[in-house]
């Protein structure tokens, strides 16, 4: 990554970049071409943009607009929050979104912590064994066992229809335990030999020393944990049978894809027009992503690629 | 001990051993600096091991959950050979040799349905998904402004982040028959699309929420890859006379010609899976006949249908298919002078 910012000047004021990264001797584009650029990037953005928005603004839309508008909204008039009041009043919607906080925190707190004492045991060098143990974590990555033994082996264990359902079995993932593997490996051996000579334990090292060195690898790893099982929607089908119990994307599944009427919630009165309601729990799911988005995309990205570099 | 600490002082690259809790002290190994291989290899094992006890237990959680749900699930396979009954356990079940695999053999209709969906829909995308992300890359990395590129990226990497039932869900508020589009299209009297609950147009429909949800995630690897491209290159094109496109021609797609095969190899290994959480959610409207694959029909007629060993059986087959694909285009890649997707292990 350095070595290519270096040899490219684009890291200057971004006004100048343009001029700058046209090469020697190099014409500027055509007007024309660049207008086809801007039209197609354009597009491809307004493709991704408008649905978003457009579910954003149905869930805050007045009920008479939203049925005067033949449902679909582009521009509330008058926002209100009366669907997400609605939802929330204590039943199925605020449950799940209970239940998938919960398996969200658990599942990304529990897999940073695993991930990281396995990468900083197998970052040590020389270590009895870590070589065959680095070995049996690189073949999960080439093998995948397949839906019925891990439908059997949940169900032997006698997790089916228990949170830990959701939780074990996705809490290590081999590209984690490399990728956070070679940032300890960067840490320079001399600052570990100094806390070991004035008496730190493993532990102590890891924490003290290791963690806070590689905050942003840990930072990542927990942020894309905590998108994974926020989304997680194939274990919840496979593992989960009673309502009570059903994460949000479950929720999401009957009454937004399959069209269940959300009736739990409401008691009586004023309710909102069943599309307010969906949009609402659409919204409800993804803002927890669109929350850390900014973080996850600026320091992914360059996980991906750095992982993908050291392989 | 003076052995077991030479042993150790030679092998290990770790010059701070003597900070171990049970070790002796520094001079031990100091005295003896022998360059000389380890003397007893089979020995002292147990001398390192307990010297690495902390480091070893820290590694124990993540090692236990490796094994449990990674590689006991693998041994669980051999319920594909045995006649499985819920009520007693794997190991009780009777054996039946090959008879799970009759129904792949002897072509049971509803598996080569599935079958024949997941190929074809396969097929389509790695034509029509697969080259998106590389033009949206070109495209991309030939725009001027940093400030831009960053703004386009950012807002074509957000769907990647979203699950399927949200992209689903988006969909179907989009495009569906009473969706905000077809609204305004009957409204206006433009054509309408009714992509959503149409047998014919499923693949159509899957395709373009693939192409939606990552096509701009998927840019990354080969924007890396472009960027590593050393810029004399470009710049001797530009002093041969090479206009822009000569330049994307003989610098840029040759020098991600690596990625993109690599990713076209991992992609055949794919070639019998197809977004399970994607068709699964959309499978009620447009029937099994258009939108079973393999594995729905796994979770169909095993987990649903209680026929455990058959649908073990077509799941073992798919993996094992699906790791031969990736060794055979590997082993193509390689006789053809490409790096492929392991030589370097």
């Amino acid at each position: 990554m350095t070595d290519a910012t270096t040899k490219r000047p684009s890291r200057g004021p971004s006004d100048r970049a343009g001029q700058l990264r046209l090469i020697n001797g190099a014409k500027p584009p055509n007007p024309l071409v660049r207008g086809f650029k801007g039209v197609i990037l354009l597009a491809c953005c307004a493709l991704v943009v408008v649905p978003f928005w457009s579910v954003i603004a149905t869930s805050l839309a007045d009920p008479s607009q939203v049925l005067a508008e033949g449902g679909y909204v582009m521009w509330p008039k008058e926002p209100t929050l009366a669907a997400y009041e609605a939802i929330f009043r204590g039943g199925v919607v605020t449950r799940a979104t209970l239940v998938s906080i919960f398996v969200t925190l658990v599942g990304s707190g529990l897999s940073v912590t695993v991930v990281a004492l396995l990468a900083y045991s197998l970052s040590r060098p020389g270590t009895f064994g870590s070589s065959k143990i680095l070995l049996l974590v690189l073949f999960t990555m080439l093998f995948n066992a397949g839906m019925i033994p891990n439908y059997l082996l949940i169900k032997e264990l006698g997790l089916i229809d228990s949170y830990w359902a959701l939780i074990l079995p996705t809490l290590t993932n081999a590209f984690q335990i490399i990728l956070m593997r070679g940032f300890f490996l960067e840490v320079p051996g001399e600052i570990i030999d100094a806390a070991r000579i004035d008496g730190a334990g493993e532990l102590r090292i890891l924490t003290t020393i290791m963690l806070p060195l590689s905050k942003a690898v840990v930072a990542v790893i927990a942020l894309f944990n905590a998108v994974t099982y926020w989304n997680a929607f194939f274990n919840a089908v496979l593992y989960i049978n009673s309502t009570e119990k059903w994460p949000l994307q479950l929720v999401l599944r009957t009454y937004v894809v399959d069209g269940t009427a959300v009736q739990a919630d409401v008691s009586g009165e004023m309710v909102p027009p069943q599309l307010s309601l969906q949009m609402a729990i659409l919204v409800v799911s993804l803002v927890p992503i669109c929350l850390v988005y900014p973080f996850l995309q600026k320091h992914f990205a360059q996980g991906v690629v750095i992982g993908a570099v050291k392989g | 001990m003076a052995v077991t600490t030479g042993g150790r002082g030679a092998r290990s690259p770790r010059p701070e051993v003597s900070g171990s809790p049970d070790d002796a002290p520094p001079s031990g190994g100091a005295t003896n600096t022998s360059r000389s291989p380890a003397p007893n290899r089979k020995t002292n094992w147990w001398a390192r091991l307990k010297r690495d006890k902390f480091l070893l237990l820290l590694a124990v959680p993540g090692v236990f959950l490796v094994l449990l749900f990674q590689y006991v699930p693998l041994i669980g396979n051999i319920i594909a050979f045995k006649d499985y009954q819920p009520y007693l356990s794997i190991w009780e079940s009777p054996w039946v040799g090959l008879e799970n695999f009759d129904i792949i053999f002897t072509g049971d209709p509803a598996f080569i349905n599935a079958l024949i969906n997941t190929l074809v829909i396969s097929f389509v995308q790695i034509v029509l998904v697969f080259p998106i992300p590389i033009a949206l890359a070109l495209l991309l990395n030939s725009l001027l402004s940093e400030k831009i590129k960053r703004t386009v990226q950012s807002i074509l990497y957000l769907p990647h982040f979203m699950s399927w039932v949200i992209v689903v869900a988006i969909f179907q508020h989009m495009l569906g028959d009473a969706g905000l589009y077809n609204t305004w299209a009957r409204e206006h009297n433009i054509f309408e699309i009714n992509l959503i609950g149409e047998p014919e147009l499923f693949i159509t429909l899957i395709t373009s929420q693939v192409i939606w949800k990552d096509a701009g995630w998927g840019t990354i690897i080969f924007l890396a890859a472009i960027s590593r491209v050393s810029i004399e290159l470009y710049e001797a094109v530009a002093i041969d006379g090479g206009g822009r496109m000569r330049q994307l021609w003989h610098v840029t797609l040759p020098a991600i010609r690596g990625v993109i095969i690599l990713l076209l190899i991992l992609k055949l290994g794919d070639v019998l899976t197809v977004g399970f959480e994607q068709i699964y959610l959309q499978q009620a409207p447009v029937g099994r006949e258009a939108s079973e694959v393999l594995d729905t029909y796994v979770y169909n007629y095993g987990v649903i249908g209680g026929n455990w060993g058959a649908s073990a059986a077509v799941g073992l087959v798919k993996g094992l298919v699906g790791a031969l694909l990736v060794l055979g285009a590997n082993k193509i890649a390689h006789l053809f002078g490409e790096r492929g997707v392991y030589s370097k292990w």
